[in-house]
């Protein structure tokens, strides 16, 4: 075998390897949610605005009294996102195309790759078999780090906590219904059906068929399904996207994605690069070592002959 | 002679098709009903079926193609167009109480046409409204339910309401 031949087989048997962990490592990048994962369907077209959720929410999740009923239709005159006090809150938008308002409700989307958890260092961030994401809040620092990775900008913070503040979200209901198969208390509760309950792929069926039924009533989008790598909270409306607070530039792509080639060098780094430079340092210095020796320089640093 | 045995059943048999829905009909419509499905937050709608029968004539308008009446729904009278009454016209025996019970997603056949029926609370709502708002009906949640104490609590209105004080007091911290 000739030099040159057995170097080019060394190079494609390290490429291959390379190739074959890489992929190992970060066939995450495919990751569609857990086949039995379950999720909601909204359908704006159906919500009148009636705040019940809001207020199933506040008493399932044992939050703080609210500062004006749930019935009460002036908190609509501000935009509102969701707190501490409250995990969900309904939005009200003056459209063009239709003449009444459209209602919105904003609770966490249940993301399939949650940027939350990828952001979260003391891991306090779970993504449950059952599509819920929720965290620890014993193991929750208050770091905020998930307030500022999260595309929909859902997790709130417990700011009137003086000496242990944490992050507090929408979870799904996943404590006290979902994980036994129920249903989370604002679905349970809604008068319209605006929110529909079931596995994550049925409810895509559902919404592709509602749209094909009454395409004049629908946009040609369900919400949700590939933003952000999908998320367990799908929405329909009447109109357009983004005139309803939806930020309709989100790529497809799931935010860990942004990161992961950076994060995927770090051990590398860690391991491989002290080790390598350390051996670049010694092969660089060996002969000046041996110099400077003669120099007379530093002569006490290496007594080798 | 068989042959006239045999018309004899038939006709029977026809004579019996078309009297029986009318006949049961009769016996079975209600005049009132007491929805009670939210009893927990509000009190009963007692719902005059008789005054709906009268105002709205058309079964199907509410039934579908379940009361034995022709539905006018296009979609649906692709099928529907010579489906007799079934034997239950009551709402709750499709729409049902619990529709997203973990039961009721198994039971849930995913290559059916209807793999998409409301709930019984949905079904409702979605029905009443929309022809309230066209006929002018009663339109506002109270305007058919009467809140109860404990519907009070959940909502944190009437007695439970929020002290005015202190919502001042945040506005004005604000």
């Amino acid at each position: 075998m000739k030099r040159r031949d057995f170097l080019k087989g060394c190079m494609a048997c390290g490429a291959a390897a390379t190739l074959g962990v890489s992929q190992k490592a970060w066939g995450m990048s495919s990751f569609e949610g857990y086949p039995e994962g379950m999720g909601v369907l909204v359908d704006l077209t159906r919500c009148v605005g009636c705040r019940s959720c809001e207020a199933a929410c506040n008493k399932e999740q044992q939050l703080p009294a609210p500062d004006a009923p749930f019935d009460d239709k002036s908190v609509f005159e501000e935009k509102r996102r969701p707190t501490e006090k409250a995990y969900t809150v309904v939005n009200r938008y003056e459209t063009e195309k239709k003449e009444s308002p459209v209602y919105r409700k904003i609770q966490c989307n249940h993301c399939n790759e949650p940027a939350c958890l990828t952001s979260c260092f003391v891991n306090a961030y779970t993504k449950t078999k059952e599509g819920a994401v929720i965290y620890n809040s014993k193991v929750c620092v208050g770091c905020r780090n998930c307030m500022i990775a999260c595309p929909f900008n859902v997790p709130g913070y417990s700011y009137s906590s003086a000496l242990n503040p944490v992050v507090k979200k929408c979870i799904f209901c996943y404590d006290t219904r979902l994980k036994y198969g129920k249903p989370p208390a604002c679905v349970e509760v809604c008068p319209q059906e605006v929110l529909t309950f079931g596995h994550r792929n049925d409810l895509l069926k559902i919404g592709r068929d509602r749209i094909k039924e009454k395409p004049d009533r629908y946009v040609d989008h369900i919400y949700g399904e590939k933003e952000v790598g999908g998320t367990s909270w799908l929405y329909l409306a009447g109109v357009n996207f983004d005139q309803v607070g939806f930020d309709t530039t989100m790529a497809n792509e799931p935010i860990i994605s942004n990161v992961k080639d950076f994060l995927g060098i770090v051990p590398m780094v860690l391991t491989i690069w002290p080790a390598l430079f350390t051996g670049f340092h010694l092969l660089a210095t060996r002969n000046k070592n041996h110099t400077d020796h003669e120099d007379g320089h530093s002569a006490q640093e290496d007594p080798k002959p | 002679m068989y042959a006239v045995r045999n018309w004899l059943i038939g006709g029977l048999f026809m004579l019996a098709l078309i009297a029986s829905p009318a006949g049961s009909r009769a016996k079975t419509t209600p005049d009132t009903l007491e929805l009670d499905a939210l009893v927990n937050l509000y009190d009963k709608v007692h719902f005059n079926h008789a005054k709906h029968i009268m105002l709205v004539k058309d079964c199907a308008e509410c039934h579908h193609h379940t009361a034995g009446t022709l539905t006018q729904n296009p979609n649906c009278v692709k099928c529907h167009k010579n489906s007799g009454a079934t034997a239950s016209v009551a709402c709750r025996s499709c729409h049902f109480i619990q529709p997203f019970s973990a039961a009721a997603l198994r039971q849930k056949d995913k290559t059916a046409y209807h793999n998409d029926i409301m709930g019984l609370k949905g079904a409702y709502h979605q029905s009443c409204t929309k022809c309230h708002a066209k006929m002018g009906g009663p339109a506002g949640c109270q305007d058919c339910h009467t809140r109860s104490k404990q519907g009070d609590a959940f909502y944190s209105a009437g007695a439970y309401a929020p002290k005015q004080g202190r919502v001042e007091e945040k506005h004005r911290s604000h």
